[in-house]
């Protein structure tokens, strides 16, 4: 008799686990996409939110690592309950684009061609720079060296942080590869982890022990800069720009692709041009904390930052970004970076 | 053979009345073959998904195996630390009379409302230039403290996180020691000393065996403090693996690697536990007379205190500066009423499930004695060997591949809790069930009852404080979760786990410390009601699987 009642009693906070918080449960005349989003959501929510308002389109988001979310999505298939992949790494999405169907014209003609996949099954909706962030009381930002290679001597190296198993970290090493060779990059590796370099999870834990004066180097995205100093007006760190083509500098997007397997075609179509529309690119020129760079042409970026042309040099379709992909973690293994 | 195997049966009827003779109601043996089998999933996934070709290189690689190293030598320092600090707060507050008893004691399990990347953060936020401790010191003109990274790092972070697992097994220990046995060995002659080390230690070794293993198996399968200590084990390459994308074998291998390190602890803890020390006679066992400290009085109040101070208030401080901080430059946030919810229902839900799932196990193997019941209760604790990130990862594979209906659900997510802690709730039914007179058993069934009505009208009821508090272990262990609802969760929602994890790596520490400090909030009244029907019980069977 006793026992019952906490029978009865599980069943109705089930029902309220189903009703209340289940997300993804959501009836399909609702009108509601799935998006696997590798941007985070501290920085990309206003975006989302604008959008839902703007067209009564719930969007449900599992917010994750770009590369994880690729994985994901190759490891399931036909069953993949995303409609969209929202990547911060053109790599990650090249390694799932044989899973995503090619998108209109009139959507890839916003961004320049080195900006989007060459069979156009994704493209670019932000642009971010590689940079060494550097802590200002131990560096000037004209005598540091603006070719990357030369940070692997002890001087900087020993006090230098990267996050190895970060894409960002991962595409700027396949450029590496692909503007130096195979041999060279792994030498710049082993030099890096021999002369006593830190290794952290992400690029905002590195800006932040810049900072925090642990450090005094990071290669990191020239973004965060902007994040941390939201948090610590006064903190004592700089980005170095360094010479346009160097790998260094390299320019990657975030980047957006549908399902080839999505019911909701229509809608997550509605989505990416939304991400493209003069709105949403405005968003990364004024409104975000962030700095990233405005993709479609007249937009400028955020104040004080260099121009995008500035810094593409001789550049490569970032397509091969994804190509490279498995060499270049098989030499960060290698080399001992992670296990 | 068969004169063993006679007697053998004779003296287990003894124990367990008629059951032993009787055919197992089959609902019983269906619900609990279930359970072992969904328990199975996860390692045979594993071995499925590893044996493909390439896999195995990481076997090759010598920082594989300095990562194995790393993982060793965190957990012997987290077992070690732990077991010192449990047990000496365990005989500090039960057997002497070190003032203020009650409140060290509850001071001693409070960080179980802690999960282990929460007392990482507070210990990161207190450290450093930017750190509340370094604000002291540096105002008093000693500079600041470096920040708190690596091995010493993630040994503190993990101690809080595990020593209360200690204190509370080796509290039910002691109390369960007769005080008459240690007077005996004083009147033949024995310090107080050599007493100790000859009555009471002994006594406690399996509680302390089993605290060390306990602790040991957190560290190996800790994920949050490790990763925010950047201190590389095992369970952290799986995530690296997994956050790098692309190929995932290597992290089924990983995985392989990580199962095979906690069964060898598992197995060393058999070793070391010995033979139990049982009390011969039934009789009433007086009061422990407190153990007079005299001039080490303010030592013992030193160590408690400090005890007292890192590892509960001091983290809290740090928290509630966060959070003021945070609000002073307007990046507070919002308590978020709906992940609070979430937690909440998941790990009642959970706790609930996992309850009464492991009722027919533990049932079948006390009841119904046979080979395969025992060996079901085996493959039940067995599943302690199972890693958050093992679990999680193997129902991503299979219900991605596989059950695409059950995928990203609520059923699938508890379901992978239920792996998780089934051991947990098992031990704890076992316990209250022990409890159960199965004379009390017999007679309803002598009064025409079957065997499901008796465990129902009966057996239950009889059983209910015990299965109330292992619930509440399983509720606890749930809402503190990370691997495996950061991996199985439902797209669109979250917890206040995922939530504090979500923040704290994008460095949003202020924002962090306010579903951090919601959930500390929500677990302690659970911590305080299941330590209470804990201790009141006798120590499991198996004190290593009681808490995990």
């Amino acid at each position: 008799m006793k026992f019952r009642r906490p029978l009865a009693a599980i069943g109705i906070l089930a029902a309220g686990l189903m009703a209340g918080c289940g997300g993804s449960g959501s009836s399909s005349d609702n009108r509601s996409l799935t998006i696997y989003s590798g941007r985070e959501e501290e920085i990309v929510q206003p975006l989302f939110e604008t959008f839902e308002k703007q067209t009564g389109i719930t969007l449900d988001v599992r917010w994750g690592k770009s590369a994880e979310l690729a994985a994901q999505i190759a490891e399931e298939g036909d069953n993949s309950p995303a409609d969209v992949i929202f990547s911060q790494d053109a790599g990650a999405l090249g390694s799932v684009a044989s899973k995503l169907s090619a998108l209109p014209q009139t959507t890839l003609d916003r961004v320049p061609a080195t900006f989007r996949d060459g069979d156009g099954r994704w493209i670019g909706t932000s642009g971010r720079v590689r940079v060494v962030v550097y802590n200002t009381k131990a560096a000037s930002g004209a005598a540091l060296p603006d070719d990357v290679l030369a940070y692997s001597t002890p001087k900087y190296a020993s006090r230098m942080g990267i996050a190895p198993t970060n894409a960002s970290f991962q595409a700027f090493v396949s450029a590496m590869r692909i503007t130096h060779g195979d041999a060279r990059t792994k030498t710049w590796l082993t030099d890096l982890k021999n002369n006593g370099v830190k290794t952290f999870e992400s690029n905002r834990q590195i800006v932040e022990a810049v900072a925090a004066g642990e450090i005094d180097y990071g290669l990191v995205n020239h973004y965060y800069l902007a994040l941390v100093k939201a948090e610590q007006p006064d903190a004592p760190i700089a980005n170095k720009f360094l010479a346009a083509g160097d790998p260094g500098a390299l320019v990657n997007v975030a980047g957006v692709g549908i399902l080839a397997t999505t019911e909701r075609a229509k809608d997550a179509q509605t989505f990416v041009d939304f991400l493209l529309s003069d709105e949403g690119q405005r968003f990364y020129s004024t409104e975000a904390e962030e700095n990233e760079y405005p993709l479609v042409a007249g937009f400028d970026p955020a104040p004080g930052l260099p121009k995008l042309s500035e810094l593409v040099g001789e550049s490569f379709p970032l397509t091969r970004l994804a190509d490279e992909e498995k060499t270049t973690l098989e030499m960060i293994d290698e080399v001992g970076f992670t296990v | 053979m068969r004169l063993a195997s006679l007697s053998e049966s004779r003296r287990r009827r003894r124990h367990v009345g008629v059951g032993a003779s009787r055919r197992p109601p089959f609902l019983l043996v269906a619900i609990a073959s279930l359970t072992v089998a969904l328990l199975s999933v996860p390692p045979i996934y594993l071995i499925v998904r590893a044996s493909n070709s390439g896999a195995w290189s990481i076997m090759n690689r010598p920082a594989t195996w300095h990562t194995v190293g790393r993982t060793l030598l965190l957990v012997v320092c987290v077992g070690a630390c732990s077991l010192i600090i449990g047990a000496t707060m365990a005989w500090l507050v039960a057997r002497t009379d070190l003032p203020g008893a009650r409140v060290w004691g509850v001071l001693s399990v409070a960080p179980l409302a802690m999960p282990s990347f929460v007392a990482a953060l507070a210990l990161a936020g207190a450290t450093g230039p930017q750190g509340l401790l370094s604000k002291l010191t540096d105002a008093a003109g000693l500079g600041t403290i470096r920040p708190l990274h690596g091995l010493l790092g993630a040994t503190i972070a993990l101690t809080m996180a595990t020593f209360p697992y200690v204190y509370l097994l080796s509290m039910a220990s002691l109390r369960t020691l007769d005080p008459a046995l240690e007077d005996a060995a004083r009147s033949l002659g024995r310090g107080r000393a050599a007493t100790f080390m000859a009555v009471t230690l002994p006594h406690l070794r399996r509680a302390l065996t089993g605290g060390a293993l306990l602790a040991g198996l957190y560290a190996i399968s800790d994920f949050g403090a490790v990763s925010l200590m950047r201190y590389d084990t095992v369970t952290r390459a799986i995530f690296g693996r997994i956050e790098s994308g692309v190929d995932r074998r290597p992290a089924a291998a990983l995985g392989l690697i990580l199962i095979v390190l906690t069964a060898v602890f598992l197995f060393a803890e058999i070793v070391a536990r010995g033979r139990s020390h049982l009390r011969s006679g039934p009789g009433l066992r007086r009061a422990p007379t407190p153990v007079p400290l005299g001039r080490w009085k303010i030592p013992a109040l030193a160590f408690a205190g400090l005890v007292g101070f890192s590892f509960v208030i001091g983290p809290v401080t740090v928290m509630a500066y966060w959070v003021q901080r945070a609000a002073a430059n307007g990046t507070l946030g919002e308590v978020e009423w709906g992940a609070t919810v979430t937690s909440v229902l998941l790990a009642l839900v959970s706790a609930v499930v996992v309850t009464i799932v492991a009722v027919p196990v533990a049932v079948l193997a006390r009841r119904y004695p046979r080979t395969w019941t025992r060996a079901m209760e085996r493959t039940g604790y067995g599943a302690n060997a199972l890693p958050g990130v093992v679990v999680g990862l193997s129902l991503v594979f299979l219900a991605a591949r596989y059950l695409p209906a059950v995928y990203l659900t609520f059923p699938l997510l508890i379901a992978a809790y239920l792996i998780r802690f089934f051991a947990q709730a098992l031990s704890g039914v076992d316990t209250a069930l022990a409890a159960v007179n199965p004379r009390t058993e017999e007679a309803a069934r002598s009064l025409g009852r079957n065997p499901l009505q008796v465990l129902r009208e009966v057996t239950l009821p009889l059983m209910r404080p015990g299965l109330f508090a292992a619930a509440m272990l399983v509720f606890l262990s749930v809402i503190k979760e990370l691997p495996v609802t950061t991996l199985l969760i439902p797209t669109g929602s979250r917890t206040l786990a995922t939530e504090v994890w979500r923040k704290t790596t994008i460095g949003a520490y202020g924002a962090a410390a306010v579903p951090a400090l919601v959930l500390i909030l929500v677990a302690i009244p659970f911590i305080l009601v299941a330590v209470r029907e804990h201790t009141l019980d006798a120590p499991a069977e198996s004190p290593a699987t009681t808490l995990t």
